[in-house]
């Protein structure tokens, strides 16, 4: 295409000189006119355009015709609709030698073509045409609106054509409880489910039951949401936290084996973030599968003096962790990579809302799908390496990672290349544990403490406010001038130091008002 | 026990008509077949239809001048190079000249290139007139029918005009022995004088190889509206614009360069293919000539080319059907554009999409080494074959002259 570009575009520039004219363009049949005196005088002239268009650089000759024989006002291409300058294709004679005319005026008829040979059915005439631009040559809202629904239209088609068929429904799990931070993850969970193109539903488990701060943030969803109230409240040790989320999801689980959800299984966490082809990737789970996860530990961290050695010394080391599944050559499952938690234990946060790093623990649940026909009671095909959901988490058994719900954890699916592509990042960031927010995000009713800005000119300034500004002009005056406000704030503080009588000031002042002018 | 037998033919017809209704109901398969005038051509088998004599010429007419500049192999004339080479191994080509409904005479006419790799024209029509006289003199045939049953492949601007600048193409004309012989060209456009009647356009030759590595995955949205790259204005040549493209390019940058749809610039990107794949419509405006690479670039990669050219004639045009496939919009109607496009109705969108998914479109714009079936070789096979069997009034009585060897510009007679 570089190729094509470049012949196009330079394709005459070298013979243009060798074919010896000036400007190139058959003359109708005005020649004839001229043909006695033209015998000395056109090559005259043509030789003396050639000799000034080597000079100025461009074809002189068209311009000088333009400017004699068009009776429009020369313009440069652009800018207003033209007419066309059309020039009528005709058979040249061979033997005449004629340099280049533009058309005569409009107002005299277009010249008869000297031959009958001429192709009158031809609508395309070679030569210069005008360069239509439409007055408002800006987008309509409108079209702009129609071409993103073509858009949509077409994307969707493609994802009929080419993406997943007959897409399985998404059972979203998501812990989750009151705080701050609540609204920004939820609020982007919620987002990001929106835009899912497969049919979703959403449980979302509540520690301490059902709140309003949760309710208004779900009121706005389009997709289906099951709000199931936890009894006990979230803990503040990171430990516990991890500990109560797990017995929460599953709580979750059991609901959906009691109301037999058909669908696949997938534990996002709402501070997790999560790519659209995840949810493509999942659908291609058969029982319960594996994807990797990003740990996006050190996000929350202030530069440590040991993680900046640690960057200069050994640059490979900075890689993101990754948890997931280990595939050999052959693509069958063989372990799990997992994050070493060992060089942080130290300095990891136990409390919620510590400046520090937080670390997940050794498999996190945002990396398993789980398809729900494994938790069901009853159902087709269901692998016997299963524990039975009932048998599970009673007795204070601790429930890691859902590989406890397995009696064998090889025969899990590695989803994603193997593991190879990352499609969802562990993150949590959260604020501390007791600090407060206005509920809802609503300042109502409004804050009761109003202090001006420091630049806005204050009417009813009090009196002892009035030294300050004059302070600030006196200091903006110095730096530099010719902003209009400046300047009303200047005659402003002129005519206060005109009452007050401040040398000082009026002479600042003045000069302020005469840089303006 | 009777109601099995009623069904059973009524099965039979089903599956029958199953087989006759053919791919459009097949679930998986996005496309549609594609008919031009002609019929359902695309897919046809030339072997057998026809027989074609390679005149054996020597290797100065060819061999010699690939030789000297073996950059003719892959720019967008190349396809006079290839179309010798797979006649020379085809199935269609036939060593006994009598038995041959077709002649084809292997001259590369548009293999003299400048530093900048541009054919340079200026010999051509002499070389053609050698290689004629050649013919004729060696071979009964060219006289038996002063060319008639004789093709050639001219694939430069201007065809057989043999010049890169219109008017002086026009001036031309095309080359007078060649008035009985079919033309197989890339320029198309009609009541010109550089198109004749009864001549192939053929589609500009593009790498297809270069063209299958840039292929990105079919789910890729598409999400550019309007795509486009390549010069508005041709400084070196029409400074002050309005000549170049007829002004058409030119209108397009003025009236869509601040539309946040219209990703048009003179960029060269490395992603110009990639690029193409992600967007819905791919403009194919005339430059110098009508005709250009883009419109095969946007078949292949799925893009509805817009083609802003009055009067051009497109490459198989009875075969293949281009008003439903592209987009035409007049060149006065470019600075409404973005209405044009933006008040398509959905379905016929979509039902372009599908018709350039359809892999024999694809296949028939391109010429793959080594030859593949349904290609733009075989297409331009089927078109010779579509216009067999020669009238009987082509074949001359023995002392009947049409031809005059001396016509056209005196420069041409010197011999080459």
């Amino acid at each position: 295409m570089k190729q094509s570009a470049v012949q196009q575009s330079n394709r005459r520039a070298y013979p243009r000189s060798s074919a010896g004219d000036g400007g190139g363009v058959a003359a109708p049949a005005d020649g004839s006119v001229f043909k006695s005196p033209g015998v000395i005088f056109w090559p005259a002239f043509h030789v003396l355009c050639c000799l000034v268009s080597a000079a100025a650089g461009f074809r002189f000759s068209r311009l000088l015709f333009l400017l004699l024989f068009s009776p429009l006002a020369p313009s440069s291409s652009s800018s207003f609709p033209r007419q066309h300058l059309r020039l009528p294709l005709v058979r040249q004679q061979p033997a005449t030698a004629l340099p280049s005319l533009l058309p005569p005026p409009a107002v005299l008829p277009p010249p008869p073509p000297p031959n009958s040979k001429s192709l009158a059915s031809s609508r395309v005439v070679v030569g210069r045409h005008g360069i239509r631009v439409r007055p408002w040559p800006h987008p309509d809202p409108a079209e702009v609106a129609r071409a993103h629904e073509i858009l949509a239209r077409v994307q969707q088609e493609q994802r009929l054509q080419y993406g997943v068929k007959d897409p399985r429904p998404i059972l979203v799990v998501t812990p989750t409880y009151a705080r701050t931070f609540q609204a920004l993850h939820l609020t982007g969970l919620l987002h990001s489910l929106m835009l899912v193109p497969h049919p979703l539903t959403w449980l979302v488990v509540e520690a301490g039951g059902l709140s309003n701060e949760t309710s208004a943030i779900l009121s706005s969803s389009l997709v289906p949401v099951l709000q199931l109230p936890f009894r006990e409240q979230m803990p503040v040790v990171w430990s516990d936290r991890h500990r109560l989320e797990a017995r929460m999801r599953l709580y979750a689980l059991r609901v959906i084996r009691e109301r037999r959800l058909d669908g696949i299984v997938l534990f996002a966490d709402d501070s997790n973030v999560h790519t659209m082809e995840l949810f493509d990737e999942i659908q291609k789970v058969e029982w319960m599968g594996a994807v990797s996860v990003g740990i996006l530990a050190h996000s929350a961290a202030p530069e440590t003096p040991s993680r900046k050695q640690q960057r200069e010394g050994d640059k490979e080391n900075s890689h993101l962790p990754i948890q997931g599944p280990a595939c050999n050559s052959s693509g069958h499952l063989i372990g799990w990579h997992t994050f070493n938690t060992l060089p942080y234990a130290k300095k990891a946060a136990i409390f919620v809302g510590e400046g520090v790093i937080v670390l997940p623990s050794k498999l996190e649940w945002s990396g398993f799908v789980i398809n729900s026909r494994l938790l069901w009671k009853e159902a087709e095909g269901k692998p016997n390496w299963v524990r039975d959901l009932d048998d599970v988490g009673i007795n204070g058994e601790e429930i890691e990672s859902p590989l406890d719900l397995l009696k064998d954890a090889t025969l899990v699916e590695p989803l994603g290349n193997c593991g190879k592509k990352v499609m969802l990042w562990w993150l949590r960031a959260e604020a501390r544990y007791d600090s407060k927010f206005p509920t809802r995000w609503v300042i109502d009713p409004r804050l009761e403490i109003i202090v001006p800005a420091k630049r806005t000119p204050w009417p009813e300034a009090p009196p002892d406010l009035v030294f300050q500004q004059m302070a600030d002009d006196e200091e903006h005056t110095r730096e530099h001038v010719s902003k209009k406000s400046k300047s009303s704030r200047s005659k402003n503080s002129y005519r206060k130091k005109k009452k007050r009588e401040a040398n000082v000031n009026t002479q600042v002042s003045d000069l302020s008002i005469a840089d303006v002018k | 026990m009777a109601g099995g037998f009623r069904v059973l033919p009524l099965l039979i017809l089903c599956s029958l008509f199953q087989g006759i209704l053919g791919e459009e109901h097949q679930p998986n398969r996005p496309t549609e077949r594609i008919s031009g005038s002609a019929g359902d051509v695309l897919e046809d088998d030339p072997v057998g239809r026809l027989k074609v004599f390679v005149y054996e010429l020597p290797s100065k007419y060819n061999k010699k001048i690939l030789q000297k500049d073996p950059r003719c192999l892959n720019h967008m004339f190349a396809a006079e190079i290839y179309m010798h080479r797979f006649l020379l191994s085809s199935a269609v080509r036939t060593s006994n000249p009598e038995e041959a409904d077709w002649f084809y005479t292997p001259v590369y006419t548009t293999c003299d290139l400048t530093p900048n790799g541009l054919p340079l024209p200026f010999k051509s029509p002499r070389m053609m007139r050698s290689a004629i006289e050649l013919i004729s003199t060696t071979w009964p045939y060219w006289n038996r029918t002063e060319g008639a049953d004789h093709f050639f492949i001219t694939p430069h601007d201007f065809g057989a005009c043999f010049h890169y600048q219109e008017e002086k193409a026009i001036e031309r004309g095309i080359l007078h022995l060649l008035k009985r012989a079919t033309l197989v060209q890339t320029f198309g456009q009609r009541n010109h004088v550089c198109l004749k009647d009864g001549s192939i356009v053929i589609p500009p030759y593009a790498p297809p190889q270069k063209m299958q590595a840039h292929l990105i995955p079919p789910d890729t949205p598409r999400s550019i509206f309007v795509y486009f790259r390549g010069l508005f204005y041709d400084v070196g040549n029409d400074p002050e614009g309005g000549y170049y493209a007829r002004g058409a390019r030119a209108s397009v940058w003025e009236n869509f360069k601040n539309n946040p749809l219209f990703d048009i610039s003179t960029e060269h990107p490395t992603t110009y293919y990639e690029d193409m794949q992600r967007a819905v419509f791919c403009l194919c405006p005339l430059g110098w000539a009508p005709w250009s690479p883009r419109l095969v670039e946007a078949v292949v990669f799925g893009c509805i080319p817009v083609v802003i050219a009055d009067d051009i004639v497109l490459p198989f045009a009875d075969a293949i059907p281009w008003e439903e496939i592209g987009v035409f919009v007049a060149e006065e109607d470019v600075p409404k554009l973005d209405t044009i496009l933006t008040s398509i109705p959905i379905e016929v969108i979509l039902r372009k999409q599908r018709l350039l998914a359809n892999p024999s479109m694809k296949q028939a714009m391109l010429f793959p080494q080594p030859a593949q079936s349904r290609d733009a070789f075989h297409q331009i096979l089927n078109g010779l074959a579509r216009k067999l069997p020669h009238e009987e009034s082509v074949y001359l009585k023995s002392g009947q002259k049409i031809l005059n060897w001396t016509a056209g510009p005196k420069g041409d007679l010197k011999p080459w």
